[in-house]
């Protein structure tokens, strides 16, 4: 089965660590991290993915060049970190009943 | 027209790691309802007991307005901004988490379990300096709301970066009172921390919750003693 494709996107080296390995306890997850604006781009340019999560040190401007540049892929503006790691907006924006 | 949604206590989510027992309002962790998500910028609301002696290692947070009030029991506070705190009832801590902050929270006491809630809400603006805060709540006077939080530092109790009051208030059973919204635009969840009462007809028991929007002010009649939470927050696109 095809695992779902996350791009965390965040600035803060020792979160995103975080990030990544949370979103990994799931085995239908794929996670990927980007440490600024730039290597979002460039990971978003060169393959697919389901969903992006808005981290630490980006903004608004930043989550704007992402929606123009895929449209169609969910971005996550809020998740609070990496503890109790809101995997309910990862669903929904999945539109899944359950992960 | 007001329009309400009502949460009965029995209907939250449950998670019960041993050492922890929460119960969750709105999605959080492993348990999702998608609708449950949020009521307005109210993400989170849980309702957590911690065993003696455990609690939550250290872990991070960013961009989330994270409050937490103690109910019984003493809480340990530590973070990455070297905040070294206890946090009681009768007392409200604040965390903007902002561009990143690492924290961890502890059951002070080995022989008996902490009670607190664990409330977040979206901020209103990213990747703030992350703060920390935390102050005695004065709410010793019977039958009144008291403010505990709010959009503004100079005004009463801990402050967040969001268009958010909360007040807490203890009624005598057959009290009442109304309370004001600071913000028509706003929406008001109200928490039965203990007792019954009725808000604008509806009647709550402890621990239910119910969202109230397109109101400009609300009546509490308290049917037995009860001690009662109410989030304004604003309700989002």
């Amino acid at each position: 089965m095809k695992k779902t494709a996350i791009l965390a996107v965040c600035n803060h080296e020792g979160i995103l660590a975080t990030i990544l390995r949370l979103l990994a306890g799931n085995e239908q997850w794929e996670p990927v991290g980007a440490a600024d604006l730039t290597q979002a781009t460039d990971l978003l340019s060169e393959r697919h993915f389901d969903i992006v999560l808005l981290g630490s040190g980006m903004d608004e401007q930043d989550n704007e060049v992402l929606k123009k540049q895929v449209p169609h892929v969910p971005v996550i503006e809020h998740y609070g970190g990496g503890s109790g790691l809101l995997f309910g907006e990862i669903y929904q924006a999945l539109g899944r009943s359950s992960g | 027209m007001e329009n309400k949604i009502i949460h009965r206590a029995d209907s939250r989510g449950n998670a019960d790691l041993g050492w922890l027992k929460s119960k969750h309002t709105f999605s959080f962790a492993n348990y999702y309802n998608p609708d449950r998500m949020n009521f307005g910028a109210l993400r989170v609301l849980n309702d957590d007991t911690v065993s003696g002696g455990r609690g939550f290692g250290d872990h991070p947070h960013d961009n989330m307005e994270i409050i937490s009030i103690p109910l019984e029991g003493d809480l340990v506070h530590k973070d990455s901004m070297g905040n070294e705190a206890v946090i009681k009832a009768g007392e409200i801590q604040v965390m903007s988490a902002g561009t990143g902050i690492y924290h961890s929270e502890y059951n002070k006491n080995q022989g008996e379990s902490v009670k607190f809630l664990q409330i977040w809400l979206y901020p209103n603006q990213r990747n703030v300096k992350p703060r920390y805060d935390q102050i005695k709540i004065n709410t010793t006077e019977r039958n009144k709301f008291h403010q505990i939080l709010s959009p503004n530092a100079d005004d009463a109790g801990v402050w967040i970066y969001q268009n958010a009051w909360f007040h807490i208030g203890t009624f005598d059973g057959g009290s009442s009172t109304s309370y004001q919204l600071k913000d028509k635009n706003n929406g008001v969840y109200a928490f039965v921390l203990t007792g019954e009462v009725n808000i604008n007809g509806e009647n709550l028991g402890e621990r239910d919750g119910m969202g109230i929007w397109n109101v400009e002010s609300l009546d509490v009649k308290a049917t037995k003693d009860a001690r009662v939470l109410l989030m304004e927050v604003p309700m989002l696109g």
